[in-house]
């Protein structure tokens, strides 16, 4: 039985090491400043972090293929500020989030297309997808473009009230990242797709020789993101309730901070949607924990994500080469 | 007596050529039902390319392939596995980060409502790898267990999901260790037993002698012969391999060391118990100025290992090295340039050619490394180097500005060995020098490493070709196992060489 | 051995020739149908135009693109280079700051047309502060082995947020007149900025030509295996060459600062990671490393200043050329590419 646990432990390590530094950060947290004690303070990781779990759940697919997706900031962008265009032309909501998804889809779909068919490397292809899509958001408005339709409003304002916590409530938004959570677990896990991305991050060649749909899942991986990025800018411009090219300032680089602390490797292959939770939970606590604080100023949120980032990264990089000479 | 029937693989003059290099030439091979067949040769001579063509990887110009009563054309490594021809290379392509059971069925898993179901292919896992009698928890990951366990896995799953008939393996007991060669030989006996056509690509002769039926030995893309393996002997095996090639080299005359004279030669390097874990076994060497070293031994042998360690490539875990009797402290290329020995590598296009550099910049390269950032050579200069060595190697190239990548292999090999001889260095060691050259500029080389030596220079000359070796030595290491295995001098004949290197002597 | 290959080829091959012809083009066009662009006149004693100001404004980005040629010939990458020029920027505006120290804060001192520290020293400084960021990044890719994309993608977020607490979070507008000279003055006429260009390029001309250095950059961007085995160390050169990089967009924040009077820690130097590229990848420099040319990569980041103010001209907005760079940059890639080049082969050959 102790055998079981401790394979368990073994096998799971790095995801276990996130939960742990995310619940002793909390908890420190909570130890420092009396006011994050309330139960309302974690659910507000889930409000504040709506957007960058669901951009984070799509990248993580990404980097377990050894890819790259540095654009995925840019869709929100885009996304937001063309749901506020469409909906300030009247367009029905009900048409304007598909459209936006497809949209989405059909942009992933296009990097992954040259990534893979034209063999330029995933980090250019990408940057370049970054700058044309905050450049676009840009062509359709210069500036922050209000959203008044109806049920955007409905759904940034309604609280929907937790059971068995009192006084706590999450947005309806902030429900759909757990949702898609549970999706990608199922996607990792019982599909054939799943595995064929993870194989492929291990090593494409093997893969390859193996029979499986490289390219396809590959492709498929990229729209993925950019679906995913599409349906955070729609979250984003929910909380907002509006629409810009400049929304969501580094944000890759988040959503890179929270897969890699999560315990996915960049060099793919290894890692999950799980832990990719932890690592956003990780990112909100810090956020928060500067808000108590107060006095910091928020520019230090970068630099400690960016200075995290490097010391996983660090320590990814000495445990591979151990792995590789051993 | 054997009819067609038996035979469930039949390749035809098969020939291949790629630019500048004819890697097969009108090659038949043949394999039956439940045979282990062996496939030898040294580097350069073709086993890598039938193998190619057999799977797909590679289109022959020519010839013919009948499986198991159809004529078939292998477009792809898909379509060989779909037709039931399975490979397990010698770097098992699988996945490692993926459980047992997962590689196995990788690609066909089974299915249930709700997705993967994971408890069949378990089970399913289970049974193929009992088929081979491995009994390991197929829900690890794969890469917890050794080479030996992942190649078992690997032949399930060729035997699980593509049905083989035929089953390659390349190079399969590199990494193992004695037990794990035995429980493999098992596997493939088990395999042979029901049917199964295995064709098995391997160095080590004494293992093709404890399990192979008949054995083909290929010599620079031609067919030697395919013969059963209890009517060659080891060593008439070895002189098969290595031949000798019936060529019009000129007899290159050398210079012959008398016992009394060595006493006056200059020790230049001498290495003591120099080793690495994993790679070499210690070793001793000792080189004296105006002389030729040869160093022979089979593919595997040891023998670039020990040209890496003495360059600074690797670093020795044991022993010591000493040049001119100071003792070598640092060990790295450029240490190695500075004290004045040189290198030119096996693997010419990865770790030789910097392709889009014309020649003049790839022959001054390593020169100017030892001069450092800021003493520059200046065009000029590079000019006058270029050319004295691209008319001292017979290099042929319209101008010094041709980008080397555009080059002829041979000619490629001269630029690199120009590089190094441009430092000149007191010892110059040379891995694998005449490989893919053609005969003229073999000949060349060769008579060029002995110019060296009447210079003073300390050469060693490793290469596969014995005759080569033979021709261009004044005195002869033989290599076996990752251990210098004996220490000849340059009159030793063939018989002797090839012994050692079987084992014999 | 002689090189004996006819004049008019040797043209069409240089790595100049086909920049050379897309500037002629812009140009071209520009005459056609904007001849106002070329009026140059004489005010004050010193040039004045769309083609003195396409020089001025382009100054930075040709200094960061002679930073980023050396690091992509060695097959890497710097996405920081926008987050340094806000570093440096916000450092010398700090360092020039009347209001530093526990006086009371004013108007007057606040626009007080004088500095804490002296000039030189603040040149030093802030020089120092993107050198510094460019040992970072060099050393997390020579010795941490940390891919380029992603050493240089942690500064280029993280840089903005020191940007930001150096200057606490305001956009800090210089009044300290010398400091201006930078990236307003005039000398013999031509803006002083051309002459900082010209001077940095000289000393990387001379760095790469007149020493081994640029033959080894090259030859680590081509096989850094055979370039190992060779005797070089593979491992300063890449430190050289991100250092070198942050050293110049630490010269492009100051003549930046100075040119606009100000630091602001968002906007300094956005997007300039993308024109970088772009000047180097229409300079001809292959985004895998090998052969480069500084000269080259200095007429990119001219044909995309002019380009720009072109398209100003006709009105278009500045944002909008944002999402035309991007594919541009993929367009060009793909133009060199070898993949395009047996295309075009196969295309001719049919023709």
């Amino acid at each position: 039985m102790t055998l079981k646990i401790k394979n368990f432990i073994i096998k799971n390590a790095p995801l276990l090491t996130t939960i742990t530094i995310f619940i002793l950060v909390f908890i420190m947290g909570g130890v420092l400043y009396p006011a994050m004690q309330k139960p309302q303070v974690f659910f507000n990781l889930f409000i504040n972090t709506a957007s960058l779990l669901i951009v984070s759940i799509g990248m993580t697919f990404v980097i377990i293929t050894r890819g790259i997706d540095l654009s995925v900031a840019g869709m929100i962008a885009m996304t937001s500020a063309a749901s506020a265009a469409l909906l300030a032309k009247g367009a029905n909501i009900f048409i304007v989030v598909p459209l936006m998804l497809v949209m989405g889809i059909t942009f992933g779909f296009a990097l992954g297309c040259i990534i893979h068919y034209l063999k330029v490397q995933p980090f250019i292809v990408t940057l370049m997808g970054l700058f044309f899509a905050r450049g676009m958001a840009y062509i359709i408005t210069l500036e922050a473009l209000p959203i008044k339709d109806p049920v955007y409003r409905m759904l940034a304002l309604t609280k929907v009230h937790i059971p068995l916590f009192e006084k706590t409530y999450l947005y309806i938004p902030s429900l759909i990242g757990p949702i898609l959570l549970i999706i990608a677990i199922y996607l990792s896990h019982w599909t054939r797709f799943g595995r064929t991305v993870y194989a492929i991050g291990n090593n494409e060649q093997s893969a390859r020789l193996m029979g499986l749909p490289v390219g396809r899942t590959i492709i498929t991986v990229y729209a993925l993101s950019g679906f995913c990025s599409a349906l955070a800018g729609i979250v984003w411009s929910i909380s907002l309730l509006s629409g810009y090219g400049g929304y969501a300032p580094g944000m890759e680089l988040d959503a890179i901070a929270s897969v890699v602390i999560g315990g996915t490797l960049l060099t793919g292959g290894v890692g999950g949607v799980i832990g990719t939770l932890f690592g956003v939970l990780i990112n909100g606590t810090i956020v928060s924990l500067l808000q108590f604080n107060g006095t910091l100023s928020s520019w230090w949120t970068r630099i400690g994500v960016g200075l995290l980032t490097l010391i996983f990264i660090g320590i990814q990089s000495i445990f591979y080469m151990r792995r590789k000479h051993a | 007596m054997t009819t067609t029937n038996d035979f469930i693989l039949t390749m035809k003059d098969i020939s291949k050529t790629f630019p500048g290099v004819s890697a097969l030439e009108n090659v038949d091979f043949s394999l039956m039902r439940g045979e282990i067949h062996a496939l030898v040769g040294e580097n350069g001579a073709g086993k890598s390319t039938l193998i190619k063509v057999l799977t797909g990887v590679e289109t022959p110009d020519s010839g013919t392939i009948e499986l198991d009563g159809s004529m078939v054309q292998v477009r792809s490594p898909k379509q060989s596995q779909e037709i039931g021809i399975s490979t397990v290379y010698q770097e098992v392509n699988l996945c490692t980060n993926l459980s047992i059971a997962e590689n196995i069925m990788l690609g066909h898993e089974p299915h249930h409502f709700g997705g993967i179901d994971w408890k069949k292919l378990k089970l399913l896992a289970s049974q193929a790898l009992k088929r081979l009698d491995v009994n390991v928890d197929v829900n690890q990951p794969l890469g917890n267990f050794s080479v030996a366990v992942q190649q078992m896995v690997a032949i399930a799953r060729s035997l699980e999901i593509a049905s083989a008939k035929i089953l390659i393996l390349d190079e399969p007991t590199s990494s193992l260790d004695a037990n794990e060669v035995s429980q493999l030989f098992s596997v493939m006996r088990k395999l042979k037993g029901e049917g199964i056509g295995i064709i098995f690509i391997t160095h080590f002769l004494d293992q093709v002698y404890q399990v192979s039926d008949r054995i083909t030995v290929l010599r620079n893309g031609k067919l030697v012969g395919t013969y059963n393996t209890t009517a060659l002997p080891r060593v008439e095996l070895i002189a098969k391999m290595l031949g000798r090639s019936i060529t019009d080299l000129d007899k290159v005359s050398k210079a012959r060391f008398s016992g009394e004279q060595k006493g006056d030669k200059k020790q230049t390097l001498e290495a003591k118990g120099l080793g690495r874990a994993g790679s070499l076994e210690p070793f001793d060497m000792e080189l004296f100025a105006s002389e030729v070293v040869g160093i022979a031994g089979l593919l595997g042998s040891g023998r670039t290992e020990m040209a890496n360690l003495t360059f600074g490539i690797d670093t020795p875990d044991t022993g010591n090295l000493t040049l001119n009797g100071k003792k070598i402290e640092h060990f790295s290329p450029l240490d190695s340039l500075k004290n004045g020995i040189a290198l030119c590598p096996e693997d010419r296009k990865a770790e030789g050619v910097v392709g889009e550099l014309t020649i003049r910049e790839n022959i001054i390269l390593a020169l100017q490394a030892r001069y450092g950032w800021f003493k520059y050579m200046g065009t000029a200069k590079q000019y006058e180097f270029a050319d004295k060595y691209i008319k001292l190697l017979g290099i042929s190239t319209p101008s010094q500005d041709q980008l080397l990548k555009n080059l002829s292999g041979g000619n490629q090999q001269k630029v690199i060995l120009a590089r190094w001889l441009a430092t000149d260095p007191q010892v110059l060691i040379l891995d694998e020098p005449t490989r893919g050259i053609d005969v003229g500029a073999k000949a060349e080389i060769q008579k060029l490493v002995l110019e060296l030596a009447e210079e003073g220079k300390s050469c060693v000359f490793i290469s596969s070709e014995l005759e080569e070796v033979l021709r261009t030595s004044h005195r002869i290491i033989v290599m076996r196992d990752r251990k210098k295995a004996a220490e000849y001098s340059g009159d030793v004949d063939d018989q002797t060489i090839i012994q050692t290197m079987a084992g014999a002597l | 051995m002689k090189n004996s290959v006819p004049l008019l080829k040797r043209m069409r091959e240089s790595r100049l020739f086909w920049p050379i012809v897309a500037m002629a083009l812009i140009l071209l066009v520009d005459a056609i149908f904007a001849p106002g662009f070329f009026k140059v006149g004489i005010l004050d004693g010193h040039l004045y135009g769309n083609i003195v100001d396409a020089f001025n404004n382009s100054a930075p980005l040709m200094l960061v693109s002679l930073g980023m040629t050396l690091v992509i010939a060695t097959g890497g990458v710097d996405l920081s280079v926008g987050a340094v020029i806000a570093i440096s920027a916000a450092m010398g505006a700090v360092l020039i700051n009347p209001a530093l120290g526990n006086k009371l804060i004013t108007n007057d001192i606040l626009t007080k047309d004088a500095t804490n520290t002296p000039l030189w020293l603040i040149v030093l400084a802030t020089l120092g502060a993107g050198t510094l960021c460019g040992l970072w990044n060099g050393l997390l890719v020579s010795r941490a082995k940390i891919q380029p994309m992603v050493a240089t993608l942690i500064l280029m977020v993280a840089g903005r947020g020191i940007a930001q607490l150096i200057t606490n979070g305001q956009i800090m507008t210089i009044y300290f007149t010398p400091y201006f000279w930078f990236g307003n003055g005039f000398i013999l006429g031509l803006p002083v900025s051309i002459y900082i260009v010209a001077l940095v390029f000289i000393i990387a001309w001379v760095l790469v030509r007149k020493t081994s250095i640029g033959l080894f950059i090259e030859s680590v961007g081509i096989n850094a295996k055979a370039t190992y085995y060779s005797g070089i160390s593979e491992k300063n050169i890449k430190l050289f060459v991100y250092i070198f990089s942050g050293f110049c967009a630490a010269i492009a924040g100051l003549i930046l600062s100075s040119y606009v009077h100000s630091a602001d820690g968002n906007n300094n130097g956005l997007n300039y990671e993308l024109d970088a590229i772009l000047a180097v990848v229409i300079g001809g420099t292959l985004m895998s490393g090998g052969r480069f040319s500084l000269l080259a990569s200095l007429v990119g980041a001219l044909i995309i200043w002019t380009f720009t103010i072109t398209m100003y001209t006709f009105g278009v907005p500045a944002n909008a050329l944002l999402a035309g760079r991007a594919v541009l940059v993929l367009l060009v890639i793909l133009l060199y590419s070898d993949y395009a080049r047996r295309l075009l082969n196969r295309i001719f050959s049919l023709g």
